[in-house]
């Protein structure tokens, strides 16, 4: 895993391509300042990363930092105002208590709106594949209609037949429980619901975190709340109920937040304290999958049968990890899972067909290859004439080649992705041994991890031509470069 | 075990792959981390079905005891609520230790039964916990006898053995 050898600036290379997510024009020295790329800068949902991935977050968090100033500001003032008279009159425990409920509010609050919520990894391309042939196969004679069959699958748990649909957008078959967060564009395990105001999905992984929030928020509005009153009664028995305001005017701001919250927030935590006793999801709740108005066989399968178990797993039962690895390093194994998220990478912006995106990357990725093969050729051409007797890696490399031109006279959008990566595969190998057979400079051979990245230098120049060029012309480059290749 | 590594990313490199095979989960007791036991028919002439079920079934074990309901998962639980989760911060859970134990047998089972056969599991933690990948690799350079595992178990793992050196 860990970098060491030859292979990390293979890795490096391979990931400074997708560097130019945004912009292919960026300058070409700031991709030596980033030594490798972590995974959450590739991440496809939409959500925003901070602290290099490791906090992660829903895109749209304004709500969140009103949550925060509303918690933050209320106690703020109650220990400010309040706390100083109280702890006086009545006891010095009010603070120490506001303060434990306040820190325990806050710990949760960011731990819920920081964590993952147990977002499901995209599947891979390989996996995505399989699964069509599967679902193919099962749909075998039904895809005569014009009408294409429903992408679902049934499992039974417990008992209780579960139908699990297929994510479009994650290429899965949603496990149990799982759904699809439209706003962070993400498949989350056990999803129970966005919620704005923590500013992340509630999952799997964050749902205790956001249960024991919103119980301590609960004890902490009706704590401020009483207290507050209790301060203005006290103070009003004193010099009279005016007086009294007048005196600790910012008891009366927080009196109205408080009474306002309470009750939501009270309703909120009795809402998920019943559905933690029955082990449900508000998703699901609100769906009514296991109301008895569905039919008499229809219970929760989830269920351990007895409240106090459901609370005790809800609450204390083991943390799964987080499936994403945010801060893992991108290590593109094959170059194959490489190329497609360079080509999504330069092109990917704007399109939302990952077809089309794949097509790209495809013709983009065999004209570096055609490019890399192009120019030791080409170069060493007038030098060494003896060249076509020395080279035997030369007519297999021209074979394959000369059939692509062949069978790809059209324009580069009929490619089939399927050929196009084929011969990518055919032409690799064989490129390489092509290189290490050849005697130039080194500035003027690409090296082989440079195939597709190229040095970082060749690579931008190469990037900036590529964004610049318009497809076809990049066709018609890689259709020149292979002419000359196959007449050498 | 820099060797085993070594290994391994020799055959990615030497073999080329053929096809993938994936287990899928089992969701019959809930949302509890399952595998099929199901022998897939791709891997007929390359690995003993007992062999294979085998590793499912351990893999499978392993889950079920970082899933485990019981007075532990409770305890630590409790504890980190106590500490207004910030433990974590700082503690490792009992998943993420099996976790590792559960990556460190999907390497030692490559190197021992695996890789001979030509044949490479993936940790389902990288794929998401959905599915166990079984990367099929057809030799290309035709230089060992390594992936003949259609032989017998028993000549298959000493073959594995000089394979692997």
């Amino acid at each position: 895993m860990p970098p060491g050898g030859g292979g990390p600036m293979k890795d490096c290379e391979y990931s400074q391509i997708s560097t130019h997510s945004s912009s292919p024009m960026e300058s070409p020295h700031k991709k030596k300042k980033i030594a490798a790329r972590r995974k959450w800068e590739v991440f496809p949902g939409r959500n925003k990363f901070f602290c290099n991935g490791r906090i992660m977050m829903a895109r749209q968090t304004g709500v969140f930092y009103l949550t925060l100033i509303l918690i933050l500001v209320t106690s703020g003032l109650f220990f400010a105002f309040d706390c100083p008279y109280l702890a006086v009159k009545i006891t010095p425990a009010i603070p120490v208590v506001g303060g434990v409920l306040l820190f325990f509010v806050m710990g949760t609050l960011l731990r819920t709106s920081f964590s993952d919520p147990g977002v499901l990894p995209r599947a891979t391309p390989d996996e995505a594949a399989d699964l069509e042939r599967q679902i193919d196969i099962a749909n075998g004679t039904s895809s005569g209609g014009y009408r294409p069959p429903p992408r679902t699958k049934e499992v039974i748990i417990n008992g209780q037949t579960v139908k699990l649909k297929y994510c479009f957008t994650c290429k899965i078959f949603r496990p149990p429980r799982a759904s699809h967060c439209s706003l962070c564009d993400n498949c989350v395990e056990r999803f129970d619901h966005h919620c704005p105001w923590v500013g992340n999905c509630v999952g799997k992984r964050n749902y205790r975190f956001f249960y024991m929030f919103i119980l301590s928020l609960s004890f902490l509005t009706v704590f401020i709340f009483a207290f507050v009153i209790t301060h203005v009664i006290l103070r009003s028995q004193q010099a009279g109920f005016l007086n009294a305001l007048k005196d600790s005017p910012a008891s009366v701001l927080e009196a109205v937040v408080c009474f306002f919250s309470v009750w939501s927030i009270v309703g909120l935590s009795g809402f998920h304290t019943y559905l933690i006793s029955s082990n449900q999801t508000t998703n699901e709740d609100i769906k009514g999958s296991w109301s008895n108005k569905r039919g008499k066989e229809n219970y929760n399968p989830y269920s351990y049968g007895n409240i106090f178990t459901n609370c005790c797993v809800a609450l204390c039962g083991p943390i799964s990890p987080s499936l994403i690895d945010r801060r893992g390093y991108i290590q593109p194994d094959t170059p194959r899972p490489a190329a497609p998220s360079n080509g999504m990478a330069a092109y990917g912006a704007t399109q939302s067909q990952s077809d089309t995106c794949d097509q790209d990357q495809c013709i983009q990725s065999t004209k570096f290859v055609l490019q890399a093969a192009a120019t030791p050729l080409l170069q060493s051409e007038p030098s060494l004439a003896s060249d076509e007797l020395r080279l035997p890696g030369k007519p297999g490399l021209g074979t394959p080649c000369a059939s692509l031109t062949l069978g790809q006279p059209t324009p580069p959008s009929s490619m089939p992705n399927l050929a196009a990566e084929a011969a990518l595969t055919d032409i690799l190998p064989l490129k390489e041994e092509h290189v290490g057979h050849q005697f130039l400079t080194p500035e003027e051979a690409p090296s082989p991890p440079g195939m597709l990245a190229g040095s970082p230098l060749a690579h931008s120049r190469t990037m900036h031509v590529l964004g610049l060029a318009s497809q076809d012309s990049l066709h018609e480059d890689s259709v020149r470069g292979l002419v000359k290749l196959s007449s050498v | 075990m820099a060797t085993e590594v070594h290994n391994l990313q020799e055959l990615r490199r030497s073999a080329s792959l053929a096809t993938k095979v994936f287990i899928q989960r089992d969701y019959s007791d809930g949302t509890i981390c399952q595998f099929q036991t199901k022998f897939p028919p791709e891997l007929d002439s390359r690995i003993e079905r007992q062999l294979f079920e085998e590793t499912v079934k351990t893999l499978n074990s392993f889950y079920a005891e970082a899933e485990k309901i019981g007075g532990s998962s409770y305890l630590e639980g409790c504890l980190a609520c106590a500490t207004a989760y910030f433990i974590f911060l700082c503690m490792e859970t009992h998943y993420e230790k099996v976790l590792k134990k559960i990556s460190r047998y999907i390497q030692e089972q490559n190197e021992k039964v695996f890789a001979p056969r030509g044949l490479l599991l993936t940790d389902p933690v990288e794929r998401g916990m959905r599915v166990i990948e079984i990367s099929i690799y057809e030799d290309r350079c035709s230089s060992g006898s390594s992936s003949s595992g259609s032989s017998s178990s028993g000549s298959g793992g000493s073959s594995g053995g000089a394979g692997g050196r």
